[in-house]
C-alpha cells in the first residue's frame, strides 16, 4: 500500500508560501515541507494532515523539513498538535532533517524531550519498517 | 548614519510574511549575517502574529504598524496594535503560556523574542493596545565597540 497526494495546482494554492507534500506508507505518513511555515500556513498544514488521520489507517508520522526555509512558534504549535494526535493512537513522530534555525526552536521549546530525531528521511523510515 | 522606515497593515495574516520580509529587506543594508536577519525575521513574524491573533482577535479591521530605526549597527523595531491588551505581561511573558491553546498556539512567542533580541520591552493597556520595543545589536557593530 502506498499511496502518493501530489501537490495542488490551482491558482491559490501555488501563491501560498509552504508547500505540502503528503504520502502514505503503509501506517506511515510521510510529510514533506517546503518553504515557510507560519500562523497563515499552519491552518492549512494542520487541515490536511487531520483529514488523512481521520480517512487513512495512520499510526505513525515522519515529518521531513529539509527544504523548509522559514518557521515560528506557530510551526511548533502546529507540529505539536500533531504530536499529540498521533501519540494519542500510540503512535510515533519522527522529524528528520532540520536546519540549524528550527533546531534552535525546537531546543527553545523543549522539543526534543518527547519527538524523535532523525538525519535523515530514508534511516526514519527504516526504523518505522517501511523503507 | 541613521535610517528608519515605518510600515502599517490590516491584520490578515497573509502580511505575516509580508511584514517579516519587508523588514529585512530594510536592514539588509547593514550587512547582518544569515543568523541575525533569520533571527529578525521570526521575532516580526512573533509579534505581527501576536497582534492579529491575540490584539484583533483576528478582525481583519485592525491595523498592524511597524518601525524601524538603524543606527550604526542598532535595530530598533517597535510593532504595535490597538487591540484588547495584555491583562498581565509577566504572565503573558512566560515560556508555553497561552490564552488560545484551542488555537494550538505553542506559547513560545515572547520566550522566542527574547532568546533572538538583545532587548524586549512590552507596553500594554486594556482596550487600548500593545506596544512591543525590540532591540539588537548587529555582531559587526559589537565588534568596533570593543
Amino acid at each position: 500500500m502506498h499511496r502518493n497526494f501530489p501537490y495542488p495546482s490551482d491558482k491559490e494554492e501555488s501563491a501560498m508560501s509552504l508547500t505540502i507534500g503528503l504520502e502514505v506508507k503503509y501506517d506511515v505518513l510521510l510529510i514533506r515541507l517546503a518553504g515557510e511555515l507560519d500562523h497563515h500556513t499552519a491552518e492549512e498544514l494542520r487541515t490536511k494532515v487531520t483529514d488523512l488521520l481521520e480517512k487513512e489507517q495512520i499510526r505513525h508520522i515522519v515529518l521531513n523539513l529539509e527544504h523548509l526555509t522559514f518557521m515560528d512558534s506557530s510551526g511548533l504549535g502546529v507540529i505539536l498538535g500533531r504530536y499529540k494526535q498521533i501519540k494519542n493512537i500510540g503512535g510515533e513522530m519522527i522529524v528528520c532533517s532540520i536546519s540549524p534555525a528550527v533546531k534552535r526552536l525546537f531546543e527553545m521549546a523543549g522539543l526534543f524531550k518527547i519527538i524523535r530525531f532523525e538525519s535523515d528521511e530514508q534511516y526514519a523510515l527504516k526504523t518505522l519498517g517501511v523503507a | 548614519m541613521r535610517n528608519e522606515m515605518h510600515l502599517q497593515f490590516s491584520a490578515l495574516s497573509q502580511n505575516e510574511s509580508f511584514a517579516r520580509v519587508t523588514v529585512a529587506a530594510f536592514i539588509a543594508q547593514l550587512d547582518p549575517t544569515m543568523d541575525e536577519l533569520t533571527e529578525i525575521k521570526t521575532v516580526v513574524s512573533e509579534a505581527v502574529t501576536n497582534a492579529i491573533i491575540h490584539g484583533y482577535n483576528n478582525d481583519p479591521n485592525g491595523i498592524v504598524y511597524i518601525s524601524v530605526v538603524i543606527d550604526d549597527g542598532v535595530v530598533q523595531i517597535t510593532i504595535r496594535d490597538e487591540g484588547v491588551g495584555i491583562v498581565d505581561v509577566n504572565e503573558a511573558r512566560q515560556p508555553l503560556f497561552t490564552t488560545k491553546p484551542e488555537l494550538e498556539r505553542s506559547g513560545m512567542g515572547f520566550t522566542i523574542m527574547e532568546n533572538f533580541m538583545d532587548e524586549v520591552v512590552i507596553h500594554s493597556e486594556v482596550n487600548k493596545g500593545t506596544t512591543i520595543h525590540l532591540t539588537k545589536y548587529l555582531t559587526k557593530s559589537k565588534a568596533l565597540c570593543n
